[in-house]
This record gives C-alpha cells, sequence and structure tokens, in this order.
C-alpha cells in the first residue's frame, strides 16, 4: 500500500470581512468550489460546495445562526460538521475544509479540498 | 543600605508594574532593594479609570493607586518620568534616559503597550492623539473645552469610551467603525444594535462598516475625516483607537525572544533566567492579554515565584468585558460562536431595554453577552470558568442567579410549587406566582391567552411562558389544556405575522434588530423563515427608507435569476405585455450565441428563458441584455412576474378592449414591486379569456362596457378559478383598482401567501369593504404609487453599474495545486 501523507498546507484566500455576515463566498478550485461562510456572529467556516443532498451550491443557501439552508431543496447543513441539522440528520455529509482566521485573512488547508 | 538584598528592576510604572511589587511585599518585604522607571512622569494609577476621568466623572486624584508615600513607606525607588533606554543582559544593567545606569539581580519588564497608529496619510497633524495615557485625556480635554466635532476611528471599547467622554463634554462625537457591529469581538449583532442606539441617545453617532481613506488638515492641524466612500467627518480632534501593540522594543533589543509579546514561562519567566515579563507587554502560550483581569493573575504567579515559590504557575486566563459608559450596561464573555453541540438562550425585555444570550455548549456555559442588565455577569462568568455542568438549571438560568438558586434542586413543577406567592414569574411585566395563581382561581381562568389578557404574565417576551403554563396545570389539574391559536411567525418569536406587521407601523420598527429587540424575539438575530418575512415587511412600511437586506433573501432574489438544479441559473427578460420585437429576439440570440447558453425556451408567461448561465456570467449577460432595453423580468420574485395579454381589439375580431395594451400599461407600472408572494397578471381581450386572466392573482376581462377585475386565481399547486371584485368602466379605473388591490394584499399579507389564501383568510368581502369608498381607494393607490418610486428600479441594471459585484466574483479566481 502507499499512503500518501500530505503536509498541512495553509493558503491565503482572502480577508475575513470579503465574506458578507450571513452569507458566504465561493472559492473555485480544479477539485470543486469551496463554499466559505462567515455567521452573524462573525464566525467563519468552509465546506465543499456541495449539498449531500444532490449537489446544490450551499454558498448560495440563506445563513442563519451556524447552518446554511441548501438553495435547491431546502436542507439544513450545520456549517461546523457539514451534517444535515434536525429532520436532515443522516443524509450524508459535505465535507469540511479546515480554515483559520489569523490577523484578519482567512487560511485555508488546501490539501484538504 | 543592606547590601544582602537582592537588587529587583522594574520597567513600567503602570498597572502590571506597581501590581507585581505590590505583591512581593505582601509576600515578602525585605527580600527586594526595588527600583522602578515609568516613563511617565506621575506616580501609579488606574489606567482603566482613564475613561470616567475623560468624561469628567471622576479627577486624577480619585483614580491614584500607590501616592508618593507609598514608594517611600516601601523603600521603593522611582524614577519617573525616566524611559529605560537598554538593558545589557550580559553585564545585568539597564541605562536609562538622562545617563543613569542601574544594576539588577532580577529584572521585571512591565511595559505595557503602545497604541497602534494607522497610516494614513495625515495621522502626523496636530489633533490625532490616541487614548493611552493621562497626558493623551489631557489633550482630549483641551480640545473639547473649545467644542465642535470629535471623530473616533475605532469601535472597540477604548473608541467608544472615548467618544463617550468627549459627547460628555459637549463635543459632538461621531465613531467610525471599519466593521458592521460595534465591538464585533465581544458583542453579537443584536447586543450590538443595541449599544448603537444607546450610544446615540448619548450624542455619539456610529458609522459603520467604514474604511478610512485620509485625515484632512488645515495649518498643521486635523481638520476632518475623509472615508473611502468620499465621505468626509470634519473635526477639530481625532482620536485613534484601532487597538494595541505589546511594547517590545527594549526586549527586543536585548535579544529576548519576542512574539507578538515578550514571551514567557508559566512563571512569567522569559528566555532569560533573570528577566521576566508581566502585563500586557507579555506574550503567555501565544496570548499577549488587554485587560487586567488576566495581569491580576500574572502578577499573583510572578510575586510567587520572585519569593521563592517556583511551584505556582500561571496557566492563562478566560477574559470578560464590561463597557464604562454611564447607564449602559454591557457584559460579555466567551465564545457566541459555537461548535455543533451549541445552544442559545435569549432573553430579551423590550420595556427595560435589557437583551441577554448565554450560550452552552455540552450543557456548559460556553459565553454570555449582557445588554441594559449586566448584574449577572460575574455569575455566569464563574459558570464559565469552572466549566460547571448546567443542565439541570437550564430554565431558569437566563433568569439569572437570583431565580436560579431560589429554585435550585427542585425538580421543575416542584420548583414552581415551592416558589413563594411574591416571587416574580414575569420580568417583563413584573408579575409574581401570587397574582398569577389569584387570578387563576378568583376569576376563573383556564387558558394562557386568559391568563396573559389578565395579568400580562408571559404577555411580553413569552420566555416565562413554560412556568406560567405550569402554574396553570398546578392550580388547574386536568382541567388545564394546552392552547391552540394563531400560529406564531416562526420558532424565533410568540407573534403571529398580523401582530408583528402592525408593531412594525405602530413602534416604527425600521431595522431588523429593532423589530428582535421590540417583540422580544428568542434568538439572537432570526432564522431563515423570519429574516426573508421581516424583510419585506420593512421593505412594504418604510419605502424608500428600509434598506434592503440581501443576506436575509433567497437566492434567487440575492442574484436576480432563477437558481437550476446543476447551480447555473436562468435568464428571463421582460417582454412587456408578452409583446416583444425583432430587435428583442436579435439580442436573446445573440446573447445566446455569445455565452454559449444551452437552453432557449418560451415559458408558460409569454416570454423567453435563457436557460444555464453560469453565475460569473450573470452581469455580462443583463448587460447585454440591457443595452437592448431589456430590463429583469423578476421570473425570480415574490413580486409582481408576468402580465400575460391577448391581442384585443388590435388585431381580434372578439376584441372588445385594447387588452395588450392595458396589459403593458399594468406590467409597466407595477414591475419591480415586492409582494409577499408572487403576483401574476393577465388580461383578456373578451370573455373567451385566451389570456387565461380567470387563474391569475388578478385577471382583467375586457367587455364592452368596462373591465371586470377578477381576484384569487391560481392554476399551480392548487386550482382556483377567481371571483370577481368589481366592473370598471374606464381603463384608468382598471388600473388605479388593481394597484389599490396589490397595495392591500402587500399590506395584510403574510409572507409567502399567494393572493387566493389570503383572500381566504380574510374574505372577499372584506377586500371588496376596504375598496369600496373611493378617498380609501385612492390611499391604497398613493401608497403603491409611492412605493413604486423605489421599486421600479433595474436589478440588472444595478449590478452591471458595479452594485454587489463580490456576489459574482468568486474569492480567488487562481487556486493552483501541485500535480497529485
Ligand atoms: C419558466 C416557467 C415554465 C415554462 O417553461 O414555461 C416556470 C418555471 C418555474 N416555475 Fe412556474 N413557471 C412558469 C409558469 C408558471 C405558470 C403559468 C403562468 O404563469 O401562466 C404557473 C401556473 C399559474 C400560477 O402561478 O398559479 C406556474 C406555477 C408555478 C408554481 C405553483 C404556484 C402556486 O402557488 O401554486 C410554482 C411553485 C412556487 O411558486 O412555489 C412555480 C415555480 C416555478 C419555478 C420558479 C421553480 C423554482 O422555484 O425554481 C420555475 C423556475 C424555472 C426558471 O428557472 O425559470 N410555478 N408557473 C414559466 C415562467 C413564466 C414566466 O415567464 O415567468
Ligand atoms: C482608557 C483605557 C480604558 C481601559 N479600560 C479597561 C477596562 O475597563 N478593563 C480592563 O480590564 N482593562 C482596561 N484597559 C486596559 C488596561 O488599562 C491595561 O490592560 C493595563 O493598564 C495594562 O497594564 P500594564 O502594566 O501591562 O501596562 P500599562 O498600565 O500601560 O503600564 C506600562 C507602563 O510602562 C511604561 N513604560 C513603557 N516603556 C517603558 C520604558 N522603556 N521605560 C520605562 N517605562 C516604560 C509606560 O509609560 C506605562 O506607564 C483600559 C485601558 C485604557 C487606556
Ligand atoms: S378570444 Fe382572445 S383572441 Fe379571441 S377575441 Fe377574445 S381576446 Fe381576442
Ligand atoms: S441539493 Fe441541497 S437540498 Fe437538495
Amino acid at each position: 500500500m502507499n499512503a500518501i501523507v500530505r503536509e498541512p498546507v495553509w493558503i491565503d484566500v482572502g480577508a475575513v470581512t470579503d465574506i458578507p455576515r450571513r452569507g458566504a463566498r465561493r472559492l473555485p478550485s480544479p477539485r470543486g468550489d469551496v463554499a466559505i461562510f462567515r455567521t452573524g456572529d462573525g464566525a467563519v467556516f468552509a465546506l465543499m460546495d456541495a449539498c449531500p443532498h444532490k449537489g446544490g451550491p450551499l454558498s448560495q443557501g440563506i445563513v442563519h445562526g451556524q447552518s446554511v439552508t441548501c438553495p435547491l431543496h431546502g436542507r439544513v447543513i450545520d456549517l461546523a460538521t457539514g451534517e444535515g441539522v434536525g429532520a436532515d440528520k443522516g443524509g450524508g455529509c459535505a465535507p469540511v475544509v479546515p480554515l483559520e482566521v489569523r490577523d484578519g485573512r482567512l487560511l485555508l488547508r488546501l490539501d484538504r479540498i | 543600605m543592606q547590601t544582602s538584598k537582592q537588587r529587583l528592576v522594574v520597567i513600567g510604572n503602570g498597572m502590571a508594574g506597581c501590581r507585581v511589587v505590590e505583591d512581593i511585599l505582601k509576600r515578602d518585604p525585605d527580600r527586594y532593594e526595588i527600583t522602578i522607571f515609568g516613563a511617565e512622569p506621575r506616580v501609579n494609577y488606574n489606567r482603566i479609570m482613564l475613561s470616567p476621568v475623560l468624561a469628567g466623572e471622576k479627577a486624577f486624584e480619585d483614580i491614584v493607586i500607590n501616592d508618593e508615600a507609598w514608594y517611600r513607606e516601601n523603600a521603593i525607588t522611582l524614577h519617573a518620568g525616566r524611559a529605560v533606554l537598554a538593558i545589557d543582559r550580559a553585564g545585568k544593567t539597564v541605562t536609562v534616559e538622562g545617563g543613569l545606569t542601574v544594576a539588577y539581580d532580577k529584572l521585571i519588564l512591565a511595559s505595557g503597550s503602545d497604541p497602534v497608529r494607522l497610516p494614513l496619510p495625515g495621522a502626523d497633524l496636530a489633533g490625532v492623539v490616541t487614548f493611552r495615557d493621562l497626558d493623551d485625556v489631557a489633550q482630549m480635554v483641551t480640545a473639547a473645552e473649545a467644542g465642535g466635532q470629535a471623530v473616533v476611528i475605532g469601535g472597540g471599547l477604548l473608541g467608544l469610551e472615548a467618544a463617550y467622554g468627549l459627547a460628555r463634554r459637549g463635543m459632538k462625537a461621531t465613531v467610525v467603525h471599519l466593521m458592521d457591529v460595534l465591538m464585533e469581538r465581544q458583542l453579537d449583532s443584536a447586543a450590538g444594535f443595541l449599544l448603537t442606539e444607546a450610544l446615540a441617545q448619548r450624542g455619539v453617532e456610529t458609522v459603520l462598516s467604514a474604511q478610512s481613506e485620509a485625515i484632512l488638515g488645515q495649518d498643521g492641524k486635523v481638520s476632518g475625516l475623509k472615508l473611502q466612500d468620499g465621505r468626509v467627518l470634519p473635526c477639530s480632534i481625532l482620536i485613534m483607537a484601532v487597538g494595541i501593540r505589546p511594547n517590545t522594543a527594549l526586549a527586543k533589543a536585548s535579544g529576548l525572544a519576542v512574539g507578538r509579546g515578550v514571551v514567557v514561562d508559566d512563571q512569567m519567566r522569559t528566555d532569560d533566567p533573570d528577566i521576566y515579563a508581566v502585563g500586557e507587554c507579555a506574550e503567555h502560550r501565544g496570548v499577549a492579554y488587554g485587560l487586567v483581569a488576566p495581569i491580576w493573575d500574572m502578577c499573583k504567579t510572578l510575586a510567587a515565584a520572585l519569593t521563592g515559590d517556583e511551584a505556582s504557575a500561571y496557566g492563562g486566563s478566560m477574559l470578560s468585558t464590561r463597557l464604562k459608559v454611564s447607564g449602559v450596561d454591557v457584559f460579555s464573555a466567551g465564545a457566541f460562536a459555537g461548535g455543533e453541540a451549541c445552544e442559545d438562550i435569549v432573553f430579551r425585555d423590550a420595556g427595560r431595554g435589557v437583551y441577554k444570550r448565554v450560550v452552552l455548549e455540552n450543557g456548559k456555559v460556553a459565553g454570555a453577552v449582557l445588554f441594559g442588565d449586566a448584574t449577572d455577569g460575574g455569575w455566569y462568568f464563574d459558570l464559565m470558568r469552572s466549566r460547571a455542568d448546567v443542565s439541570g438549571i437550564r430554565e431558569t438560568l437566563i433568569f439569572g442567579q437570583a431565580i436560579t438558586e431560589g429554585l435550585a434542586g427542585l425538580d421543575p413543577s416542584s420548583a414552581v410549587a415551592a416558589m413563594s406567592d411574591d416571587q416574580e414569574v414575569c420580568g417583563c411585566n413584573g408579575v409574581c406566582k401570587g397574582q398569577i395563581t389569584g387570578a387563576i382561581t378568583g376569576q376563573g381562568l383556564s387558558t394562557l391567552d386568559a391568563v396573559r389578557a389578565v395579568t400580562k404574565a408571559s404577555a411580553s417576551c413569552g420566555s416565562c411562558t413554560p412556568l406560567v403554563e405550569k402554574l396553570l396545570k398546578l392550580t388547574l389539574g386536568d382541567g388545564f389544556q394546552v392552547q391552540t391559536g394563531p400560529a406564531p411567525m416562526c420558532k424565533c418569536t410568540s407573534h403571529t405575522h398580523d401582530v408583528v406587521r402592525r408593531a412594525i407601523l405602530e413602534g416604527e420598527l425600521k431595522s431588523m434588530p429593532a423589530i428582535h429587540q421590540a417583540l422580544e424575539w428568542t434568538t439572537p438575530d432570526g432564522c431563515a423563515s423570519c429574516r426573508p418575512a421581516l424583510n419585506y415587511y420593512l421593505l412594504c412600511a418604510w419605502p424608500g427608507a428600509y434598506q434592503d437586506d440581501k443576506q436575509s433573501r433567497f437566492i434567487n432574489e440575492r442574484v436576480h435569476a432563477n437558481i437550476q438544479k446543476d447551480g447555473t441559473y436562468s435568464v428571463v427578460p421582460r417582454m412587456w405585455g408578452g409583446m416583444t420585437s425583432p430587435a428583442e429576439l436579435r439580442a436573446i440570440a445573440d446573447v445566446a450565441d455569445k455565452f454559449s447558453i444551452p437552453a432557449v425556451k418560451v415559458t408558460g408567461g409569454q416570454r423567453i428563458d435563457l436557460l444555464g448561465v453560469k453565475k460569473d456570467d450573470l452581469p455580462a449577460v443583463w448587460a447585454d441584455l440591457n443595452a437592448a432595453g431589456m430590463v429583469s423580468g423578476h421570473a425570480y420574485a415574490k413580486g409582481l412576474r408576468t402580465v400575460k395579454t391577448c391581442v384585443g381589439s388590435d388585431w381580434c375580431r372578439f376584441g372588445t378592449q385594447d387588452s395588450t395594451g392595458l396589459g403593458i400599461r399594468l406590467e409597466k407600472f407595477m414591475w419591480g414591486s415586492w409582494t409577499p408572494a408572487k403576483v401574476k397578471l393577465a388580461v383578456s381581450g373578451c370573455p373567451r379569456n385566451c389570456a387565461e386572466a380567470t387563474c391569475k392573482d388578478v385577471g382583467v376581462v375586457c367587455v364592452d362596457s368596462g373591465f371586470e377585475i377578477h381576484v384569487g386565481g391560481a392554476a399551480g399547486l392548487h386550482i382556483r378559478g377567481t371571483e370577481v371584485l368589481t366592473k370598471v368602466a374606464t381603463e384608468d379605473e382598471a388600473v388605479w383598482t388593481i394597484c389599490a388591490l396589490v397595495q392591500l394584499y402587500r399590506e395584510q399579507g403574510w409572507y409567502l401567501e399567494r393572493i387566493y389564501k389570503w383572500m381566504d383568510r380574510v374574505g372577499l368581502d372584506a377586500i371588496k369593504a376596504a375598496l369600496a369608498e373611493p378617498d380609501d381607494r385612492r390611499a391604497l393607490y398613493d401608497r403603491f404609487a409611492y412605493s413604486q418610486r423605489f421599486a421600479r428600479m433595474d436589478p440588472w441594471a444595478e449590478r452591471v453599474a458595479g452594485r454587489h459585484t463580490d456576489e459574482f466574483t468568486p474569492l480567488s479566481r487562481r487556486l493552483e495545486f501541485e500535480p497529485a
């Protein structure tokens, strides 16, 4: 077996203030779009931009509390885990991409996209 | 002089420097021969009280911590007004301003922080000050004596206290803040909103989301601040309160390890065993603190370490913040944006202007924000620090320590039984248990509503509803049934749509946070179901004044296009009344070619749909359509969609009136209007009804003698034929009546309730009655026409002109991967 161990690679993808509060921005990548969210409280999260239901672009949904409602059929997805919330639990998950804030900049784990 | 004593030198005569000396003296007064250097020419004072000094609420004498006698009595040598210039670690000496060199055995760095100065053009003008020491306060006081205007850059704790102080001294103070919430690191947006309002009442204006561009001056003195959006705020003094930077210059120059601050271990020791650092200049486990509470803990540890107790260790601190603005109680601690297991408990009391939010994580307090009543701040902070499990007191936690501990150890219903008659149940309206049980038995009440009506208990924020229900159950036994009534808007509130809409008008509530507070929302900032609704209600109530909140709109309305199953969008331009022209068709064809749009379809609404457009292409597609004279068809909107027409008297052998012309006139007047749900119109030229007017929200069927106006049709999920509203003789009357009808619906309809459902709820007769009087009709029409002045705007053109372009631009176009 040839397991590839990748070093964590953090890249700067923009300023926290580039993401609207209660909103999201898309980050295109060769492995699919990444959705970067900012809640009303200012916390930021990143998920692969594909709903576990039918791949809807979560970045286009309404952000409320710490969740986003998928724009296609309204599943509510937890931003921290990528999983469905409440009645939508258990239907798979949108992969989480580690994201950190340093000095107001957004740093994303490139190797986890 | 005893030579056996060790020589302790302290750099910094501030909060930390003197506190650590006090702590050392308490433990072992004879151990050291102490020398303190302070760059400020005065004794040790309480820096945090500079705010009340600025506000004129205290004098310098009131805030001195240690006066000259203290230094004398403790045999401390104070060099006030002399900064240390260098440390010689090999020779173990420090060199001071004026040439003095002093030897040490142990050295403590307590040099605090320097305020950050933004490198803006004009930053060196006279009158640009920071807020750190007494000299800064003196400058501000002098400026305030001349009156005029002050600008403060930075809406954090310091900036707000500076602005408040200057306002108290009679200046017109404006705080300019980069973020959209004041004190955003401590407060959530709900508390931030309340703070903005409270400050406004105290003469402090706030400009949020504002980027400073340049400081303007005249004759070498500051005269104003220019913002990036071009606004200029005139001022005679400008305070920069944008943050602090640990003062590490000496440490760096002498080769000590420095990160953000001077790096120390758990004994506050630097990487030189004889040099320590405490206070804001120190960095412990990667954190440099900016508040006094952690500094006191550091000082205690360091004093122990320096008096022989090497076991004592500092483990870092949790922080809490209070704002020192008279009459504005603000407390904050911990985090509000936690993980999955987080739960919010929110309490609001509109009457007293109180907002409290406690965040639980796995049954423990993870954070708290209190506004308007911060009495329990310390209690929540203790619960947080001790990581106590609060699941057992969850129900009463938000009511504070007194109530919670009064009911401790009892299960919820026996807790209620055990409450004394004079214990308060409803904090908002000040109703005690005895009044409620008395009313239940005395007046034979059996429902929550009745109790609310008679006692006012739980009639405001509703947080005590469970308690009141328990009292009903307790008093009535099985006689109590949980009632059902009109459903609340959503889980954030106990109010119905109607109550909320009325309150918006009567209370002149003009923003979402204002509604949340006045109507005591039980969440910090609403949910995905109430936010779009409130956004519409505000837009409808305050046309022209309310700023649309795009983050509260469903994606289609946010980007003016319909999202498709693959994440692309469809674009439908208006074709007024279903009419088009060769030029329009050519432009549509060109756009389809140019952007490789995969599908072009004729819709059921008499126009053309371009399907499969990439989001990034939308603005460019719109630009081309705009250039050919076409505007958004709002195929995505809870608003006016299409006006279908038939060819009418222009061409048709049966046509009685110009149905096409009337349709176009209606569409051109009504387009862009927001409504509770979508609104579709149609105008048919005769009762053969080719435009299918009798299954539209509003339909017109033309007849020889005039125009029959129909209402309440649908042909989607439900098939509904229309009812006849009225018949009018002229085209003008038809337009007036239809606009008045739609305005009535705009003002009464619940969000997402289509016209036919609204009609089912209020009744056709009520609608007819509301439109019967010409004056009423006219007033409704006028209100519609007024709001159209702001709504009849092409959102595509606005976007093409550059509004909110970030919505269509991905974060970074180049994200490269090394080959796998
Ligand atoms: C494009 C079109 C179908 C077509 O290819 O012809 C269409 C497409 C959609 N209709 Fe429709 N409806 C279209 C005419 C109709 C009609 C016919 C009409 O207007 O004469 C009806 C029945 C009349 C009525 O509204 O009562 C109709 C009844 C619905 C309904 C059911 C509404 C209801 O309250 O029962 C929905 C669902 C909804 O709105 O919640 C809907 C929703 C939709 C949505 C918006 C679904 C969605 O949310 O994505 C579709 C958007 C596709 C897109 O991207 O453009 N569409 N839809 C028609 C666009 C008309 C236009 O030019 O704007
Ligand atoms: C207006 C204001 C309001 C505040 N309000 C609060 C509050 O409400 N709550 C709270 O917790 N905190 C508050 N703070 C923060 C608090 O005052 C600081 O955290 C605290 O003062 C830090 O203590 P320190 O000893 O590290 O630094 P300081 O108190 O700044 O002391 C450092 C001293 O070292 C001196 N110095 C620096 N370099 C040299 C040198 N080379 N030689 C000799 N001396 C030197 C400086 O002149 C200064 O006197 C406030 C601060 C300000 C300015
Ligand atoms: S049925 Fe339609 S097309 Fe025919 S006359 Fe009437 S309005 Fe005209
Ligand atoms: S794709 Fe997200 S809910 Fe269906």
